[in-house]
C-alpha cells in the first residue's frame, strides 16, 4: 500500500502540489486526473522519488520512501515518464534487459533471461525483439517500455501519461494491458491520464486534482458524474452509460 | 561490420604504419638489432604507432561517452569545448610557471577540461530547446569563447607561435620519452568498459536512470572525468585531433546501436583504423615529407560529418 500524507511541492514559492493525502489501494488502477497544471505529474514524480517533496511524506508499506535504498526501491516501484523522447538506439530486448538492472547490474543470470523472455512474450513483442526502438511506431515503443517495467518485476507501476501521442487503437491496447497487469499479475498501477473516458472505463479509483489540491478521491463511479466533474473541470460534463461504462460526453457542453 | 574485420584492418594498417616514413625501413632490417634503422624503428616508429592507437581509441571512447551522457549524437570533445578548455589550462600553466613541468601542464589541462565539460553539461540542462543541431552549435560557440581567452593569454605573454604549433595535431614529434603519458588512456578505457551499462542507462535520461536505481550524478561525473583525462593527455602529447570523437562513435551507432557494452570494442577498433589510415595517408601524400594528421582527419572527418548531418538528421533525433 502507498500512503501519501500531506504532500506539498513549491516551485519558486508557488505551490504546485499542496497538502495532498491519498491512499493507494493494492491491486487496483488508480488514475490521477485534472486540468492542466493541476500537479498530477508532480505528485506522481514525488511518489516515485524522482522529485523531493517539500512537506509531507510518502509511505510504501508503512516505510517512508526517503529511507529506502535506491536499489531496493527500484525493485518495488517502477516509474515510466513520457518515453517518446528517448532516442537511444537499443533493440527491444536490450531495453527490456535493462529492466533487470536493479537485480543484476547488467550481468544477466539465467533467472534474469527468463524474466526478460516472459516480459517480451507478455507484451507480444517476440517477433520484433531484435528491432531497434527508433524503428518502432509510438504504440510499439510504449509496449517495449512497459515490457521493460514488467521485467523490472515491481509491485507498483507508475505511468505518466502513457497514452500521449498514441492513436485510439494503441491507447485501448495499452489500457487493456494495464488492466491485465492488475488482474492477472496482481500489480498496483498509478497512472496520470488526460483522457477522462479512459480513466472512467479502466480505473478502479480516481484521484482528481485541481490547482495542486486534492478535489476528489474515490471509486470511479463516485467521481464520474456531472456534479463531481463540474467541481474538477469547471464545466458541465454530461455522463452517459454505454455497455456498463460511464462515458463523458463533453464535446458540445456549455460551461 | 564484424569486430574481427576491424581488428584485421587495424593489424594490417599497424604493419604498414611501422614501415612508412622518410627513412626506408624494411622488415629485414630489423634482424640486426644494433643497426641505425633498428634504433629509428624503436625510438620513432613504434612510439608513433602506439600513440596513434592510444589517441584513436581514446578520442573515440571520449566522444562515445559524451554522446551518451549528453543524449546528443553531435556532442564530442570537439563540439563541447572540452579540447578548447584543455588547451586553455595548458596555456595558463605555461604563462603561470616560467619553467613549467609536464605534471603541471597535465594538472591544469585536466582541471580545465573537466570544468569546461562540466559547465557545458550544466548549460545543456538549462537549455529548453534541445534540437540535435542546436546543442553542438552552442558547444562550438562555447569552445570558441574559451579559445578567445586562450589566444588572449598566449598573445599577452608572446607565446602565440609556440601555442599554435604545440596544439597542431600531429604524430611527427612523437618519439620515445615524449608520448608515454598517452598510456593513461588504457585505464580510462577499461574504466569506461566497466561502466558501459551505467553509461547506457544514464544515456536514457535522469528519470530513467533513477527508475532503475542508478545514481545518475555519480555516473555523469565519472564519465566527465574519463573524457577530461583522455582529452588532456591527447592534447598534450599529439595536439588537437578534431572530429574523431564525433564520427567514429556515430558510424558504430549506425550499424550496432547504442548499447555501450556492445559498441565500445567496435568504437575502439574503428577509431584506431580510422586514425591509422589518416596518418598513413598524411605521410604518403607528400612523401618524404608529411602533412599534419589533423589536417587529413579534419578534411575527411568534416566530409563524413556533413553526410551524417544531411542524411542522418532523422536517425539522430
Amino acid at each position: 500500500m502507498i500512503e501519501i500524507k500531506g504532500l506539498s511541492k513549491f516551485f519558486a514559492k508557488k505551490p504546485v502540489v499542496e497538502d495532498v493525502s491519498v491512499t493507494i489501494q493494492p491491486r487496483t488502477i488508480t488514475s490521477f486526473i485534472g486540468p492542466n497544471g493541476a500537479g498530477k505529474s508532480t505528485l506522481l514524480s514525488m511518489v516515485s522519488r524522482l522529485l523531493d517533496s517539500d512537506t509531507g511524506e510518502v509511505l510504501l508499506d508503512s516505510a517512508n520512501v526517503k529511507g529506502i535504498k535506491s536499489q531496493e526501491f527500484a525493485k518495488r516501484v517502477a516509474i515510466l515518464k513520457q518515453a517518446n523522447h528517448i532516442n537511444v538506439r537499443l533493440t527491444i530486448r536490450e531495453l527490456v534487459a535493462f529492466g533487470r538492472y536493479p537485480y543484476s547490474k547488467g550481468r544477466l543470470t539465467a533467472e534474469d533471461e527468463q524474466k526478460i523472455d516472459e516480459a517480451i512474450e507478455y507484451m507480444n513483442l517476440v517477433d520484433m525483439q531484435d528491432k531497434y526502438l527508433d524503428e518502432l511506431s509510438g504504440g510499439q515503443k510504449q509496449r517495449a517500455f512497459i515490457s521493460m517495467v514488467i521485467a523490472q518485476d515491481t509491485e507498483y507501476i507508475l505511468l505518466d501519461e502513457p497514452l500521449n501521442n498514441l492513436d485510439m487503437k494503441h491507447s485501448v491496447q495499452i489500457m487493456k494491458i494495464l488492466r491485465k497487469l492488475v488482474d492477472e499479475l496482481g500489480k498496483t498501477v498509478i497512472i496520470v491520464l488526460h483522457d477522462i473516458n479512459f480513466a472512467s472505463v479502466y480505473s478502479d479509483r480516481i484521484v482528481a486534482l485541481k490547482d495542486g489540491r486534492l478535489v476528489k478521491d474515490g471509486p470511479t463511479n463516485e467521481i464520474i458524474n456531472s456534479e463531481a466533474l463540474q467541481e474538477v473541470y469547471d464545466m458541465h460534463i454530461p455522463v452517459q452509460e454505454q455497455d456498463g461504462c460511464r462515458i463523458c460526453v463533453y464535446f458540445n457542453s456549455h460551461s | 561490420m564484424r569486430l574481427w574485420m576491424l581488428i584485421v584492418a587495424a593489424v594490417i594498417l599497424s604493419f604498414i604504419s611501422l614501415f612508412v616514413g622518410a627513412i626506408d625501413i624494411k622488415p629485414s632490417d630489423l634482424l640486426d638489432f644494433d643497426s641505425d634503422k633498428m634504433q629509428i624503428f624503436l625510438a620513432s616508429r613504434v612510439p608513433r604507432l602506439m600513440a596513434i592507437i592510444l589517441a584513436g581509441a581514446g578520442m573515440s571512447i571520449a566522444g562515445l561517452i559524451m554522446q551518451s551522457l549528453s543524449r546528443n549524437k553531435f556532442v564530442s570533445p570537439t563540439t563541447a569545448g572540452t579540447l578548447d578548455a584543455a588547451k586553455l589550462g595548458i596555456v595558463i600553466s605555461m604563462v603561470f610557471f616560467t619553467q613549467v613541468t609536464y605534471m603541471q601542464q597535465i594538472l591544469f589541462g585536466f582541471a580545465f577540461a573537466l570544468a569546461g565539460t562540466f559547465i557545458f553539461m550544466q548549460l545543456l540542462d538549462r537549455i529548453k530547446f534541445k534540437d540535435v543541431i542546436f546543442i553542438p552549435l552552442i558547444g562550438i560557440m562555447f569552445g570558441n569563447i574559451i579559445s578567445a581567452v586562450t589566444t588572449f593569454f598566449a598573445y599577452e605573454s608572446e607565446i602565440m607561435q609556440n601555442v599554435s604549433a604545440f596544439f597542431m595535431g600531429s604524430f611527427t614529434l612523437v618519439v620515445s620519452g615524449r608520448y608515454e603519458l598517452l598510456y593513461v588512456a588504457v585505464p580510462a578505457i577499461i574504466l569506461a568498459y566497466i561502466f558501459a551499462n551505467k553509461f547506457t542507462v544514464a544515456g536514457m535520461g535522469e528519470d530513467f536512470a533513477k527508475n532503475l536505481g542508478l545514481s545518475y550524478k555519480t555516473v555523469l561525473n565519472i564519465g566527465l572525468v574519463i573524457v577530461a583525462l583522455i582529452s588532456t593527455t591527447v592534447v598534450l602529447t599529439v595536439g588537437v585531433i578534431p572530429f574523431l570523437g564525433l564520427i567514429v562513435p556515430n558510424i558504430v551507432s549506425l550499424y550496432l546501436g547504442d548499447n555501450l557494452r556492445k559498441t565500445i570494442p567496435h568504437t575502439i577498433a574503428l577509431g584506431v583504423v580510422f586514425l591509422l589510415a589518416c596518418d598513413i595517408f598524411s605521410r604518403l601524400v607528400v612523401h618524404p615529407y608529411e602533412i599534419p594528421v589533423n589536417t587529413t582527419v579534419a578534411v575527411i572527418g568534416s566530409a563524413i560529418f556533413l553526410v551524417m548531418l544531411f542524411r542522418g538528421k532523422a536517425y539522430a533525433k
